[in-house]
């Protein structure tokens, strides 16, 4: 069963019946789902959840679609790791990694769409559609093509053929548009108001948006029932990392766990970095951008929740941080090198971010804190193929082989020496 | 008739400009303010606007080659990672 009640206006609490739009007709403000938070508190307890599938569909109440709709390929409930190594080497005593490289689709994309699918199908929607450079676009093909759903892809024309075709092996109508970054908004907004579909971060994005809860339902439940001292996640439009301390938030006023006390802070690249900008000139309001970074799943000039995400890190004596390219890529391979996981670019702005907070003394070493992981490296190959070691490259024989290893320790050891 | 709703963000050196009171007498659009924060650094305005469609985006185009940014008013960027 859900508890959503309606949508309200973040702006000026306008409320409006559960239907596909987006935005306030008084003041333009965006539409958010509204929830019985007294029938959740009667509906749920830790045990109810603990039983619950090991999917995000364990939440099933608090998650504004009927579940009767749901269309599950296994998303979320990923793990949260104890990362010692990597604590070790940025300066924590106590660091977690939330591995959202697991989902079906390789990121946390996974969560908002099963929410917006599940959504779009009850309102009657056939098609869902979506505009990106990546991430989104294949979770909403693997999506459709799992619910049966006509699926309509529009993607800039000069992406890496790698996310091309993790959406067109779903058989997506892919659309490549020719123009610029903004031409394809333009474009896909115009399109939007045209066409019967589901644009999943356009006509239901108040639904799609609420699916990132869940990774903050996750970490708390995970940590047993209880909230990290500091957070960093990657920002983009600023959604998930508001959308984690709702998350927080709402477990607490149904009364799963103690008021949350979370420093929450976000992490950008320097190439595309509205939010942390303006977090830096210490005001809410951020000027657009136009991207120029490799984390292109982080290249959102103009973030529809900047100003939110803004207001949160004031709220929770949060910060934020941005990162170089070669930081970024740093980032992926420190990641990789200490836990042994494999993250997309924003993963890596997110590492580089983490380091910054603790070494200025921002995040403390004694502060317990989570960082979230949000989509796989075999994504953005390109981003780091230079930058691997060189493989020793050996004849099929064992002589040839001890002396080429001898070469690589003997190379390594005056490169260390060299330091 | 056409409506749009756009976000408008001056640079500082566009703040002092009375650009929309201009776009109102340059072309035949109601311009009406529904949002704004105007700082000494930045600002933005939420703008309504009303009139034929061309006409919007003639002074849309207008607007922008006095180097103001125009972005949608509510969504923000629609492309994502």
């Amino acid at each position: 069963m859900s508890f959503d009640r309606a949508l309200r206006c973040r702006e000026c609490g306008r409320e409006y019946p559960l239907n596909p739009i987006y935005s306030c007709e008084f003041c333009f403000g965006p539409l958010e789902v509204a929830y019985d938070y007294d029938g959740i508190r009667d509906a749920v307890t830790r045990e109810t959840i603990s039983r619950g599938p090991k999917t995000l569909w364990r939440y099933a109440e608090f998650l504004p679609c009927d579940p009767a709709y749901k269309v599950d390929i296994g998303t979320g409930y990923t793990p949260l790791i104890r990362a010692d190594r990597l604590a070790k080497a940025v300066g924590l005593d106590t660091l977690w990694v939330k591995n959202d490289t697991v989902n079906p689709s390789w990121s946390f994309k996974d969560r908002v769409v099963s929410v917006a699918i599940a959504r779009a199908r009850q309102f009657g929607f056939t098609a869902m559609a979506c505009a990106s450079t990546g991430n989104l676009a294949n979770s909403v093909a693997a999506h459709s093509a799992a619910a049966g759903m006509e699926c309509f892809v529009f993607i800039p024309n000069d992406l890496e053929q790698g996310k091309v075709v993790g959406s067109a092996i779903y058989r997506p109508t892919l659309v490549m548009v020719e123009g610029s970054y903004d031409d394809v908004n333009r474009l896909c907004s115009e399109l939007s108001a045209q066409y019967p579909w589901a644009f999943v971060n356009i006509n239901v994005r108040p639904y799609y948006a609420e699916g990132s809860r869940t990774l903050g339902f996750e970490v708390a439940e995970q940590l047993g029932w209880r909230t990290p001292d500091h957070v960093v996640a990657p920002m983009a439009s600023g959604s998930l990392f508001t959308k984690i301390w709702k998350g927080f938030q709402e477990f607490h006023k149904v009364g799963l766990i103690d008021e949350p006390h979370t420093r929450m802070s976000g992490a950008q690249a320097l190439g595309c970095s509205p939010i942390s900008t303006a977090y830096e000139a210490r005001t809410l309001n951020f000027v657009p951008q136009k991207p120029n970074t490799i984390a292109r799943s982080l290249a959102i000039g103009n973030p529809a929740d900047g100003y939110y995400a803004l207001k949160q890190m004031q709220e929770t004596n949060g910060g934020a941080a941005m990162a170089t390219d070669a930081e970024i890529v740093d980032g992926i391979k420190l990641l990789a090198e200490t836990e042994g996981i494999f993250a997309e670019t924003a993963g890596g702005v997110t590492v580089a971010c983490l380091k910054k907070l603790v070494a200025s003394g921002f995040i403390r070493r004694d502060e317990e804190t989570v960082a979230f992981i949000t989509g796989a490296g075999l994504k953005t190959l390109e981003a780091v193929v230079d930058e691997i070691e060189e493989p020793l490259r050996v004849p099929a024989r064992t002589e040839r082989f001890a002396e080429a290893l001898a070469a690589r320790q003997a190379a390594l050891v005056g490169a260390a020496g060299g330091r | 008739m056409a409506a749009k709703h756009v976000r408008l963000t001056f640079s500082p050196e566009l703040i002092k400009a009375p650009l929309i009171y201009q776009m109102g007498h340059e072309f035949k659009v109601v311009t009406n303010i529904r949002m704004a924060d105007v700082e000494q650094s930045v600002g933005w305005v939420v703008l309504e606007l009303t009139g034929e469609a061309d006409e919007i985006e003639r002074s849309l185009t207008w607007v922008r080659e006095h180097g103001v940014r125009v972005d949608d008013a509510t969504l923000g960027d629609v492309v994502e990672g």
